[in-house]
C-alpha cells in the first residue's frame, strides 16, 4: 500500500509539474507579454524597459524556474489589473469557492449515493422511477437557469433565503443546492448501475449462502465494490466544482476564484490566470490522487498494479 | 451431531414433489418439476444431469437463493423438521451458512475481491454468533490446514486475487465447513478447475464429508465422479427426476432410457469393449417453457412411442429406494438390449 501511494505521489508531482509548465507557457502565447503590458502608444524604449524591469529578456527556462520556484513559496506575482499580490487577490476568494464546492460535492454525494443504492435494490419501482426522473432533469436543466428559479422562488416570493451575497451559511444553500444537483446525476447512474451489477456477482451469492442478512450484504459486500467508480468520479466533479463554478458564483454574486478567473481572463491579467489555473489544476492533481488511494485501499486488486 | 442409530436413519432432508416455475416474457418456463429426494446423515447424493435439467435450481432451492422473483413450491421440502418452503427469512439465513452450506462452481468469482481471505473465512463463523474474532481465527486456520493449504496462517491476509483458482476452491470449502454444516452443496465444485486439480478437490470433498459425518449433495456431470464417492444417485432431465436409486443398481441396472444413454457415453471398466465405440444422444433438451406433457426425454429417446405423451408411471422397487419414471416396466428395456446385442448392460 505504502509503495502504492509513493509511486501515485510521484506520478501526481509530475503530472502537476508539466501542468506548472504549461500555464506558464501560457503568458507567451498570447503575445509578447512586454508589449501588451506596455499598453497602446508605448515607445520601443518603453517595451524595452518593462520587458528588463518584468525580466522577459531572459532566457524561457529561467523564467520558469524562477517562476516555479516564487509560485511555491506562494509569490504568483503582481496582479496588471489589481497592482496588487496575486496570492493575496486570490486567497480570500479561494476559501468562498472551496465552501461552496466541498458543500456542493457533500451534497451530490449525500443524495446520489443511498439513491442510487436504494434504486439498485429496488429496480423499477416508485423510488427507482423517481431517482430516474431526478438525475434525467439534473441532467437537463441548465445550472443558471435552476439558479434563477430558485431565487425566484426561494428569495423574491418566499422571502426565505437571501439571493446573493457571502454573509452567512444561509448564502450557501442555494448555490450548494445548484451546484450539486449538477453533478448529482451521473454519481446516481453510476452507484445504480455499479450496485446492479455487483449485486449479481457470485461473491454476493456467497454472503447470502454464509447467512449475512441483506443489510450486510449490501453494505459490507455489495457497496464497497459499487462505489470503486463512483470515487474517482467524484473526484473529477470535485475539481471540476472548485475550479469552474463560474455561473453558479456570478448567479448568486458569491465572489469565489472561478468567478475572479472568468473577469481575468477577460482583462487579459495574465499572472492571475496563470496562478488560478495552477491552482484549479493542483485541485485536480491532488484529488484524482485522493481518489487513486481510496480506491486502493477499497480495492487491493489496485494496489499490485 | 447424532450418533445414535434412529437418529441416523432418519433423513436430514426429505423433498416432495419440488416444482420451481421461473416467469419470463415467453410465458412460465417450468424449470423444476415434481423432485422428490430423501438424504439421510451422512450420505452422499449425486445429482447427474445436462446443463440445464434444474440441478442447480434445485439446490438453490434448497438454501433459499432463487431470489425473490422465484417461488418454490413443494409439498414438503424439510429440513431436519423445518419446513423450508414456509419459513422465514430470518429461519433461512440461520440454517444457511450454520447447517447447511454451499460451494458454488465459479470459485474465481465466488469470493469478494474486497476483503482478505481470513475476514471471509471468519464471517462464516461470527455471522452466526457466539464466536470471538480470535477462536474463529483459529477455527479458519484450522481448516485451512485441513483443507491442504500450506502456511495457512499466512493465507489468512491474503486476498483472493492473490491466490489461484484451486486455492480458491479450497478455500470455500473451508468457509463452507466453518460451522460444521449438517448437510454440504456443492454445484459442480471442480467445474472450472484444471482435471489434475478436479480430483484432488473431489477427494477432498469426499474426506471430509465422511470426516465430518455431513450429509452432502455434490452436483457433476462426471459419471466416474459419482461411481466414486455416491450412496444415492438421482439422475434429472429437464426438470424431472428421471431415476434415482443406490449408485450400485443405479450402474449395474440402469433403467430410464436417459440414464441409459448416459452410461454408455462414458468407457466403465471391465463393460466396455476394447476398441468399441463411446455412445452419444442425439438431440437437445427441449424447452420447459409453456405447457410440459408425457415424458420430456421422447424426442431423443430410442424406445419412444405415441404412450410417451400421456402420464407417464413411476416405477418403484420393492423396497422403494431405486424408482423411475418411464412407460416400460422395470427390466423390460434391459431384456430387450440383451436380446438385441446378446450382452447384459
Amino acid at each position: 500500500m505504502l509503495n502504492f501511494i509513493l509511486k501515485r505521489l510521484g506520478l501526481a508531482l509530475l503530472v502537476a509539474l508539466t501542468v506548472s509548465f504549461i500555464s506558464f507557457i501560457l503568458l507567451f502565447l498570447s503575445g509578447d507579454p512586454a508589449i501588451a503590458l506596455a499598453g497602446e502608444g508605448a515607445t520601443d524604449e518603453d517595451v524595452l524597459a518593462i520587458r528588463k524591469l518584468y525580466g522577459f529578456d531572459r532566457p524561457m527556462l529561467m523564467q520558469y524556474a524562477s517562476w516555479l520556484l516564487s509560485a511555491l513559496s506562494g509569490d504568483f506575482g503582481e496582479s496588471y489589473y489589481f497592482k496588487l499580490p496575486v496570492s493575496s487577490l486570490i486567497a480570500d476568494r479561494l476559501s468562498v469557492t472551496m465552501l461552496l464546492g466541498l458543500c456542493g460535492i457533500s451534497f451530490a454525494l449525500l443524495t446520489a449515493v443511498p439513491l442510487g443504492v436504494i434504486a439498485a435494490i429496488r429496480p423499477n419501482s416508485i423510488i427507482d422511477r423517481i431517482a430516474l426522473f431526478l438525475s434525467v432533469a439534473g441532467q437537463a436543466m441548465p445550472s443558471f437557469w435552476f439558479g434563477l428559479i430558485l431565487i425566484v422562488a426561494f428569495s423574491i416570493k418566499l422571502r426565505w433565503l437571501p439571493p446573493s451575497g457571502t454573509d452567512s451559511w444561509r448564502n450557501f444553500i442555494m448555490p450548494t443546492v445548484v451546484l450539486g444537483y449538477y453533478a448529482m446525476p451521473a454519481i446516481m447512474r453510476l452507484t445504480r448501475a455499479g450496485m446492479l451489477d455487483v449485486l449479481s456477482s457470485d461473491y454476493i451469492r456467497t454472503a447470502r449462502a454464509k447467512g449475512a442478512s441483506e443489510m450486510r450484504v449490501m453494505f459490507k459486500h455489495a457497496l464497497r465494490n459499487a462505489i470503486i467508480p463512483v470515487v474517482s468520479l467524484a473526484a473529477v466533479q470535485m475539481g471540476f466544482m472548485l475550479g469552474g463554478s463560474i455561473v453558479v458564483e456570478s448567479i448568486f454574486a458569491l465572489h469565489g476564484a472561478g468567478y475572479l478567473a472568468w473577469e481575468s481572463i477577460s482583462r487579459n491579467d495574465l499572472p492571475t490566470v496563470q496562478a488560478l489555473i495552477l491552482i484549479f489544476s493542483m485541485f485536480y492533481i491532488t484529488f484524482t490522487f485522493l481518489a487513486d488511494v481510496l480506491n486502493a485501499w477499497l480495492d487491493p486488486r489496485m494496489r499490485s498494479s | 451431531m447424532c450418533q445414535s442409530k434412529s437418529c441416523q436413519d432418519t433423513p436430514i432432508l426429505s423433498i416432495d414433489n419440488l416444482t420451481i416455475d421461473i416467469p419470463t416474457s415467453a410465458g412460465t418456463l417450468h424449470a423444476v418439476r415434481g423432485i422428490s429426494l430423501d438424504l439421510k446423515r451422512g450420505e452422499t447424493l449425486c445429482i447427474v444431469g445436462e446443463s440445464g435439467s434444474g440441478k442447480s435450481l434445485t439446490s438453490l432451492a434448497l438454501m433459499g437463493l432463487l431470489g425473490k422473483r422465484i417461488v418454490p413450491r413443494a409439498d414438503r421440502m424439510e429440513f431436519d423438521g423445518i419446513e423450508l418452503t414456509t419459513a422465514s427469512a430470518r429461519t433461512m439465513r440461520k440454517l444457511r451458512g450454520a447447517r447447511m452450506a454451499m460451494i458454488f462452481q465459479e470459485p474465481m468469482t465466488s469470493l469478494n475481491p474486497a476483503y482478505t481471505i481470513g475476514d471471509q473465512l471468519m464471517e462464516a463463523l461470527t455471522l452466526h454468533g457466539g464466536s470471538s474474532r480470535k477462536k474463529a481465527r483459529a477455527r479458519a486456520i484450522e481448516l485451512l490446514e485441513k483443507v491442504g493449504i500450506t502456511a495457512a496462517e499466512s493465507r489468512l491476509s491474503q486476498y483472493p486475487h492473490q491466490l489461484s483458482g484451486g486455492l480458491r476452491q479450497r478455500v470455500m470449502i473451508a468457509m463452507a465447513l466453518m460451522c460444521e454444516p449438517e448437510l454440504i452443496i456443492a454445484d459442480e465444485p471442480t467445474t472450472a478447475l484444471d482435471v489434475t486439480i478436479q480430483a484432488q478437490i473431489l477427494r477432498l470433498l469426499a474426506d471430509l464429508q465422511r470426516e465430518m459425518n455431513m450429509a452432502m449433495i455434490l452436483i457433476t456431470h462426471d459419471l466416474g465422479v459419482v461411481a466414486r464417492v455416491a450412496d444415492k444417485v438421482a439422475v434429472m432431465y429437464a426438470g424431472e427426476l428421471v431415476e434415482t436409486g443406490p449408485v450400485k443398481e443405479i450402474f449395474a441396472a440402469p433403467s430410464h432410457p436417459y440414464t441409459r444413454g448416459l452410461l454408455r457415453c462414458i468407457p466403465l471398466p471391465g463393460k466396455t469393449k476394447r476398441g468399441s465405440v463411446l455412445g452419444t444422444i442425439p438431440g437437445i433438451v427441449p424447452s420447459l417453457v409453456g405447457d410440459v406433457e408425457g415424458c420430456t426425454f421422447r424426442t431423443r429417446c430410442e424406445h419412444a412411442a405415441p404412450a410417451c405423451r400421456g402420464p407417464i408411471p413411476l416405477h418403484s422397487s420393492p423396497e422403494g429406494t431405486h424408482s423411475f419414471r418411464c412407460i416400460y416396466k422395470p427390466g423390460s428395456l434391459q431384456a430387450e438390449a440383451a436380446l438385441s446385442t446378446g450382452t447384459s448392460v
